[in-house]
């Protein structure tokens, strides 16, 4: 009996610990001890919490909110890049009434931005595809890679920005998650300018290499190209996009899958053909028709779940842990190791947090001095106003008292006529009297 | 001393024109067979003795499928690395010139085949004057030819190692000529015989092939590019007719394999992808047989002699106007310097 008694005690009590671990139970270990009841790391709980309805309840927001998601394609013109992004997200991004990059001349390399809202299931996604023409057409392409470099630390800079102000309600987020790079099928290898550039982008953006236009490859070059770019991506030391390692049988299965065959050789297209019946999307050749949804023709499918399906959060997340905190630590880390401003020209992000507190604490506070002044302005208006009306008010006061004044005066006098009058009247009336009284004498006499 | 001849003016093609004051001969009846018709048998012998050079170079970025379509054209390894995939080879920081040579044989006729090829065009970061060291390979051919001819002890046969022809290989983008391509034609449209081909063809559906074939032309002409054949030197009607054929098909869009495979009960050149065989030798999947037809089996001949007669001869007026009279051990010019005081006279308002 004592036995079980003390068993629940301590059962009720480790769920106290649970959801009061301040609590000193140590006094009670001793008896569980005695009968052998060795608690575990996890407690198994006796009844339901509720707490595995988080997830649910994060969903839910974040449903609400929507998500965002920068996608950037960098490659030369006439790789396909404008048609691959409408397979992908299968909307007409670059339609015949706003033609993509490829169909406008260009003469240097631009960074260009389109956003999209795509809705699906109730959930929204705000993409935003950034577009590099005139990426490698020149004759001469040295520094070909400035610009886009340049649109990456604007980015982060805007964040780094927004970050760190004090008020910070919205934050959106503009930062590039991720760059698609085109490599060109010539079946031997990369070019000079291909490892430049990742060279050069790949510790400010998580890189995906692809290879455009795979249908001109057969299966068997298109291996040895791969193992050949492959080689060389590790052999310059290019750190491209790793996919994160994952606990689960399935997804790490899926993982190595998605490893073995980079980089993704993609077919893009969005006409719709027939083929044994079937409507697929495809290329159509005299000797076959390329489908882009098949596995067995081209990496496409791997592509899109990767993207979309399965990395898409893991890709912002390397983007905001790594990319970002690397870029911040490095332009903080510039700033306070030199003591002075350095970058003078460099914008907003050259003083030390604190001076910046400072400086938009005066803000505030001239802004406040300035709503204070307005304040009391209209104070004094209204004040003014009050004064204006209680004079003329007072004017007429006065003026109807002078009134009637001048009435009761007037009354007055017209009183005063009255009796004179009357007394008048009165002293005639009794002289009257008084000669009737002396003829009255006289006769009787 | 004759004037100046600007570089521009060609000289028109040196096959003998009929002389307009000369009354034509009189057509006599013959009166039974004599055999002048013979000659041609003579030549044709004497041709298949002695052989004949061909010269093609290939010009185009690295991984357009080059020495696949020289292999595929010739239908033997005339091109190096023509199977083995491993670039062993780094991508050279300057063009490079290589050249390999061949000798072939087909029903007789002996043909000394060299193949140059042009390794590093157009790969690099910065591309400034890529074509600088195929333009100078090419004019020291011409000095070459140039400086046997000249010789007074002549060789029988002077070894002619002039290009005969140059492929120029366009990536199959589907949009429009690289900055890079134009920039070449231009300065090489005058230099060699240029043949535009678009590279890697099977990218390409057939709607994006006519539109992509109709831009590269509308962009050549654009630029004032003229491509082999050119039109000014189309003789009679019978060419102009068949060369206008030739130059609405052009660029050839190419497929290039040495690789067989069975098809139909046959086995034909092509490559294999999991949605079909792209054959290389059917005319519906691309124009390799037309290409290949056009340059060798009927204008072959015509190609050497553009070459010999208005591109070298366009070189040697202007070298020998450079030099006044070249001299194949001196090269001082006194001469211009007195040409040039006759030209200077100042006129008088």
């Amino acid at each position: 009996m004592s036995w079980g008694f003390y068993v629940l005690q301590s059962q009720i009590r480790a769920f106290d610990d649970l959801l009061f671990p301040q609590k000193e139970n140590s006094c009670l270990l001793k008896p569980l001890i005695v009968f052998g009841f060795a608690l575990q790391q996890q407690k198994n709980l006796e009844g339901y919490v509720g707490f595995a309805n988080l997830p649910n309840q994060v969903y839910r927001k974040s449903v609400k909110r929507g998500f965002e998601f920068t996608l950037m394609v960098v490659g030369e013109s006439g790789l396909g890049k404008s048609t691959l992004i409408n397979s992908l997200f299968l909307t007409d991004l670059y339609s015949p009434e706003y033609p993509g990059p490829s169909h406008r001349i260009k003469k240097t390399v631009q960074v260009e931005q389109s956003k999209v809202l795509i809705k699906e299931g109730g959930v929204q996604l705000l993409l935003t595809i950034v577009d590099t023409p005139g990426f490698g057409d020149a004759v001469d392409n040295s520094n070909c890679w400035q610009p886009v470099i340049d649109h990456i630390d604007s980015k982060f800079e805007d964040y780094l920005n927004a970050e760190s102000r004090v008020n910070r309600r919205q934050m959106p987020d503009s930062r590039v998650h991720c760059c698609l790079y085109f490599i060109a099928p010539s079946g031997h290898g990369l070019k000079p300018l291909d490892i430049e550039f990742m060279k050069r982008l790949h510790e400010k953006v998580n890189i995906i290499p692809l290879i455009a236009k795979a249908d001109t490859l057969t299966p068997e070059e298109c291996q040895q190209f791969k193992k050949q770019i492959m080689r060389e991506i590790q052999e310059h030391k290019i750190k491209i996009y790793e996919f994160p390692e994952t606990d689960d049988e399935e997804e790490s299965k899926l993982v190595k899958k998605i490893k073995d065959r980079l980089p993704l050789a993609v077919v893009g297209s969005n006409t719709i053909i027939e083929v044994n019946g079937k409507r697929v999307r495809g290329r159509q050749y005299p000797w076959g028709v390329a489908e882009v949804e098949n596995g067995e023709h081209c990496d496409f499918t791997i592509l899109r779940n990767m993207l979309i399906r399965t990395h898409m959060q893991d890709l912002k997340d390397v983007t905001n842990n790594v990319h970002y905190e690397n870029y911040r630590s490095r332009k903080l880390a510039a700033v306070t190791y030199n003591g002075v401003d350095n970058n003078k020209n460099k914008g907003q992000l050259t003083k030390s947090p604190l001076a910046q507190m400072e400086e938009e604490r005066r803000e505030h506070v001239t802004k406040m001095k300035k709503m204070e002044m307005e304040m009391e302005q209209v104070f004094e208006m209204k004040v003014k106003e009050k004064i204006q009306k209680l004079k003329d008010s007072e004017g007429e006061l006065q003026r109807r008292h002078e009134q009637m004044r001048k009435n009761l005066e007037a009354q007055h006098k017209e009183l005063e006529e009255k009796r004179r009058q009357l007394e008048e009247e009165k002293v005639s009336w009794e002289a009257q009297q008084r000669m009737l009284e002396q003829q009255k004498l006289d006769a009787s006499r | 001393m004759s004037e100046i001849v600007p570089p521009e003016v060609r000289p028109k093609p040196a096959v003998p024109a009929k002389p307009s004051h000369v009354a034509p001969p009189s057509r006599s009846a013959l009166l039974g067979y004599i055999g002048i018709d013979t000659i041609i048998e003579q030549m044709r012998k004497k041709t298949m003795k002695t052989g004949f050079d061909f010269n093609i170079m290939v010009v185009g970025q690295s991984g357009l499928g080059k020495s696949t379509l020289v292999n595929t054209l010739f239908k033997s390894q005339v091109s190096r690395r023509s199977t083995s995939w491993s670039r062993d080879e780094k991508i050279p920081k300057t063009v490079e010139i290589k050249s390999v040579s061949h000798v072939i044989e087909e029903g007789g006729v002996k043909m000394k085949l060299t193949v140059i090829d042009t390794p590093g065009f157009g790969d690099q970061i910065n591309n400034e004057n890529c074509w600088e060291p195929i333009s100078k390979y090419i004019n020291e051919q011409y000095e070459k030819f140039l400086k046997e001819e000249v010789n007074i002890a002549r060789k029988k046969r002077i070894p002619d190692t002039r290009v005969h022809c140059c492929l120029y290989f366009i990536s199959p983008t589907g949009h429009s000529l690289r900055q890079l391509d134009i920039e070449f034609m231009k300065h090489l449209s005058r230099v060699v015989n240029i043949i535009p081909v678009i590279a890697k063809s099977d990218t390409l559906t057939l709607d994006e092939k006519t539109e992509f074939k109709q831009k590269v032309r509308k962009e050549l002409e654009a630029c004032g590019i003229e491509c082999y054949p050119q039109k000014e030197f189309d003789e009679d009607m019978e060419d102009k007719s068949d060369n206008d054929k030739i130059r609405e098909a052009m660029p050839f869009a190419v497929v290039g394999s040495d690789k067989e495979y069975q098809a139909n009960a046959k086995r034909i050149l092509g490559r294999k992808t999991p949605w079909g065989v792209v054959e290389v030798e059917n005319p519906n999947h691309c124009e390799f047989s037309l290409l290949r037809d056009f340059m060798i089996r009927s204008h072959l001949q015509d190609l050497k002699e553009v070459t010999h007669n208005i591109h070298y001869e366009t070189y040697r007026a202007k070298r020998l106007n450079d030099n006044g009279g070249l001299h194949p051990i001196s090269s001082s010019v006194p001469m211009p310097i007195k040409h040039t005081q006759v030209m200077c006279k100042p006129t008088k308002f």
